[in-house]
Order: structure tokens, then C-alpha cells, then sequence
């Protein structure tokens, strides 16, 4: 049981136009590079994105979003896409806003086979219109229903042959959850080792939940936000 | 002293030993820079981490380590991660005691409007509608009014609403207001003002029980 592919092109391959994919990553952090990469080279059309952002003009699902390969996107936060807000406007990409714990537990959801969950988020405003409410030991609250995809591109540190993942720091996101939810899953990784490597202590994301996995062939790790401090003299 | 300064010092001697504190994207993440001594706090980060450090020396910039405002952070000894599945079911299981976000408006009844202007901004609310919902106190930093003098408290939010009653405490450059079941009540201003001042900057009934604190 070997789920290793030799690249992100022969995985990407697999995507047909027309899908639904989860794209992992918080911002740029995190990000399944090499995937949405290859993905867009390809050129795969007409495609529902799933992801907390759609990415910067020129990085990240933004390249998919510039080559006009996105149909529809869900996410929670929009504020750093020109080219995003431009096709908005213009009513060239559908969209829907979702809150990101919303998103989170909607994909959480989807892989742990739950029907619907009934949240306080977003009860009142416009995120509940023409949704259910109930009312639950006197609070408010809004049903929100799973959210599955086709395919889930995510970003892990490490995996093993058979498909177990590692995250390193706050890449981990929105990764694991996307894992689960997707009826094939493709995770990218900085290091792929043999069974037994990996503590089985340490492993976030089973196996189970992991069609192929690929080394990403090479990393940006772009910053959005170069915040540094200088050494302060004592 | 700046106006976002002296806002940002005062929401800091709101903090109690031990809590775990969420800080929204811009002013609220100067919360930091000001922990009383003797306060230990843990910043939660809404992207998966509880105990965020300060940004990093150019010689430990990591890019795998971002806070939710995508600047690039460092972790502290006691640090952990989790995913965003978790991060949010921590904020809406009301384990979070305290977030600190900005304000396009507020109103009387607590709620909160600070996501989108339509037809102007549009950003998305990231986990901002999460936070108020599920953060066991919800204190605003804003500016008073708007840079044109414009009431941002209000009798009644125009703009699509975050939440509903979900904001406790308004600090402002002016005032310190609580948000009560009776309404808003002027509980503190700022030592250069006048109630009458900071009455005529806001769009909504202050109540005032005697004299209000200095700050």
C-alpha cells in the first residue's frame, strides 16, 4: 500500500473540470503550493474552491482565481485579493462568505459524518438568513450543514509511505480537518519517510483519510507580513 | 499620548491573571505591548496556537509560524498548536475569557457591525462573528467617531451585524462604557474631556451614575 506519486502534476491529473476542491492554508501559511501550482498550469476549469482565503493576486488559490479557473469560492476572509475583489464585483466568480469557525466545523462536519450542527455564530445576521434557528437552553442558535468536496489539496510537514501526517507550527489549519472531508485527499509534504519513522504519538492526520501523497518539489513560504523586531540593547 | 495608544493601555488593565486572551487584527493586537506586571496572560490565535510570542528577530523568522493577522510570530515556552477545527470549538465552547476586536459601529443593545460596507468593503468577517459568539467578554477598541466626526455609537447598527448583544465594554479614546441590560453607561473618560464632550460624540443615551473614573 504505497501512496506515493512521483509529482504534483501526475497527482493533479486526477482533477477533472467542473470539481469541488479544499484548498488548505491560512493565508499563505500552510499552503499546498506545489498542488495549486501544478493545478493551475494544467488549466482545470469551472472548478468550487474551498478555502479560509482566496489567496494573494499572484500566490496561492489567486493564480486560480486570476486564470479564471474558479467558478465559485467559499471562504471566510477576502481582503487580500485584488483580482478577487475586481471579478466579485463584477459578478464573474460566485461567492459565499462563511465564518471561519463556521467553516471549520461545516468541514469538520463533512468527515465525521454529521448531518448538520446547530451554532451561535452568526445568529442575527445575514450569514442565518433563511437558515433554521432554535432556540436551545434559552440561547440562539443557527443550523449550518457539512460541507464535503471532491478533492482536499493539503499541506503537511512529513508523511509516511502509508499516508500519516505531521504538521510543523500554525501550517497545520485548516489541513487536517480538510483531510477528512474530501472524497480523495492529496497531501504535499516537505519529507516523505518509511513506515515506523514517524512517532505514531505525533501523527495528526491517519492514514486513512490519505489517497496520495507527493514531495512538494520546491518552497516559497511566502510572507504576507514581514514583522520583525530589532535586539533591544540592555 | 496617541489616541490608539491610550485605548489600547486602558483595555490592558482589563486583564486578569491567567486568562486566555483573543486580539483581533490592527489596534487590538497593541493590547500586548501593555500587560500590567504581575499579569500572565496566554494569546490565543485564532489560526491555531495558544501562547503567541513576540514577532520574531530577522535571524528566527519562520514562515510556518504566523498570529491570525498573518504577521509572522514566535512561540513561547508552554506554546501548543491545533487546528482550525479546534481553535474555533475553544472560542465558541466559551474557553476563551476575553477578545479585544475593532468596530465599524455599536450599539446600545450590545450589538456589533465591524465585517463589510456594502458596496465599499468587502473582506469577509474571518472568525470575527466565532469570537463574539463565543468569547466569554467581548471589549471594543475603536476610535470614538468616524475621521468626518461621525457617530460610530449608535442608537441602532445600519451595517450588517457581526452578532447580536454580544459586546460587554467600549474603550475609546474618549470614554470607558459598559454595555448594561439597561443600556450603555459612561463608567469612565479620558482626563482632558467633559461628559458633555464625549455625550455629543456619541449617537446613542449614555447613562451616567455620579461622577465617571478618570483614565
Amino acid at each position: 500500500m504505497d501512496k506515493v506519486l512521483r509529482s504534483a502534476e501526475e497527482a493533479v491529473a486526477l482533477i477533472p473540470d467542473g470539481a469541488t476542491v479544499m484548498c488548505g492554508g491560512f493565508g499563505l501559511c500552510g499552503l499546498p503550493e506545489n498542488l495549486i501550482k501544478a493545478l493551475h498550469d494544467r488549466g482545470t476549469r469551472d472548478l468550487t474552491i474551498i478555502s479560509n482565503n482566496p489567496g494573494v493576486d499572484d500566490f496561492g488559490v489567486g493564480m486560480l482565481v486570476r486564470k479564471k479557473q474558479v467558478k465559485k469560492i467559499y471562504a471566510s476572509y477576502v481582503g487580500e485579493n485584488k483580482e478577487f475583489e475586481r471579478q466579485a464585483i463584477a459578478g464573474e466568480i460566485e461567492y459565499t462568505l462563511v465564518p471561519q469557525g463556521t467553516l471549520a466545523e461545516r468541514i469538520r462536519a463533512a468527515g465525521a459524518g454529521i448531518g448538520g450542527f446547530f451554532t451561535p455564530t452568526g445568529y442575527g445576521t445575514i450569514v442565518a438568513e433563511g437558515k433554521e434557528t432554535r432556540v436551545i437552553d434559552g440561547r440562539n442558535y443557527v443550523l449550518e450543514l457539512p460541507l464535503h468536496a471532491d478533492f482536499a489539496l493539503i499541506k503537511a510537514y512529513k508523511a509516511d509511505t502509508r499516508g500519516n501526517l505531521t504538521y510543523r507550527k500554525t501550517a497545520r489549519n485548516f489541513n487536517p480537518v480538510m483531510a477528512t472531508a474530501a472524497k480523495v485527499t492529496l497531501a504535499e509534504v516537505e519529507e516523505i519517510v518509511e513506515p515506523g519513522k514517524l512517532d505514531p504519538d505525533a501523527i495528526v492526520t491517519p492514514g486513512v483519510y490519505v489517497a496520495h501523497i507527493l514531495k512538494g518539489a520546491h518552497y516559497d513560504k511566502r510572507i504576507e507580513r514581514r514583522t520583525v523586531r530589532q535586539l533591544q540593547a540592555v | 499620548m496617541d489616541k490608539r495608544e491610550r485605548i489600547v493601555r486602558r483595555i490592558a488593565r482589563e486583564l486578569h491573571d491567567g486568562d486566555y486572551v483573543n486580539l483581533g487584527i490592527g489596534m487590538p493586537t497593541m493590547v500586548a505591548n501593555h500587560v500590567p506586571p504581575g499579569i500572565d496572560i496566554t494569546l490565543h490565535s485564532e489560526n491555531g496556537m495558544l501562547g503567541v510570542g513576540p514577532y520574531p528577530l530577522e535571524s528566527e523568522i519562520d514562515p510556518d509560524l504566523v498570529n491570525a493577522g498573518k504577521e509572522i510570530v514566535t512561540e513561547l515556552p508552554g506554546t501548543s498548536y491545533f487546528s482550525s477545527a479546534d481553535s474555533f470549538a475553544m472560542v465558541r465552547g466559551g474557553h476563551i475569557d476575553m477578545t479585544v476586536l475593532g468596530a465599524l459601529e455599536v450599539d446600545e443593545d450590545g450589538n456589533l457591525a465591524n465585517w463589510t460596507v456594502p458596496g465599499k468593503m468587502m473582506k469577509g468577517m474571518g472568525g470575527a462573528m466565532d469570537l463574539v459568539a463565543g468569547a466569554k467578554r467581548v471589549i471594543i477598541a475603536m476610535e470614538h467617531t468616524t475621521k468626518d466626526g461621525g457617530h460610530k455609537i449608535l442608537k441602532q447598527c445600519a451595517l450588517p451585524l457581526t452578532g447580536t448583544k454580544v459586546v460587554h465594554m467600549i474603550v475609546t479614546e474618549l470614554a470607558v462604557i459598559d454595555v448594561t441590560p439597561k443600556g450603555l453607561v459612561l463608567r469612565e473618560i479620558a482626563s482632558d474631556t467633559t461628559v458633555d464632550a464625549v455625550k455629543k460624540a456619541t449617537g446613542a443615551t449614555l447613562l451616567v451614575n455620579g461622577e465617571p473614573g478618570r483614565f
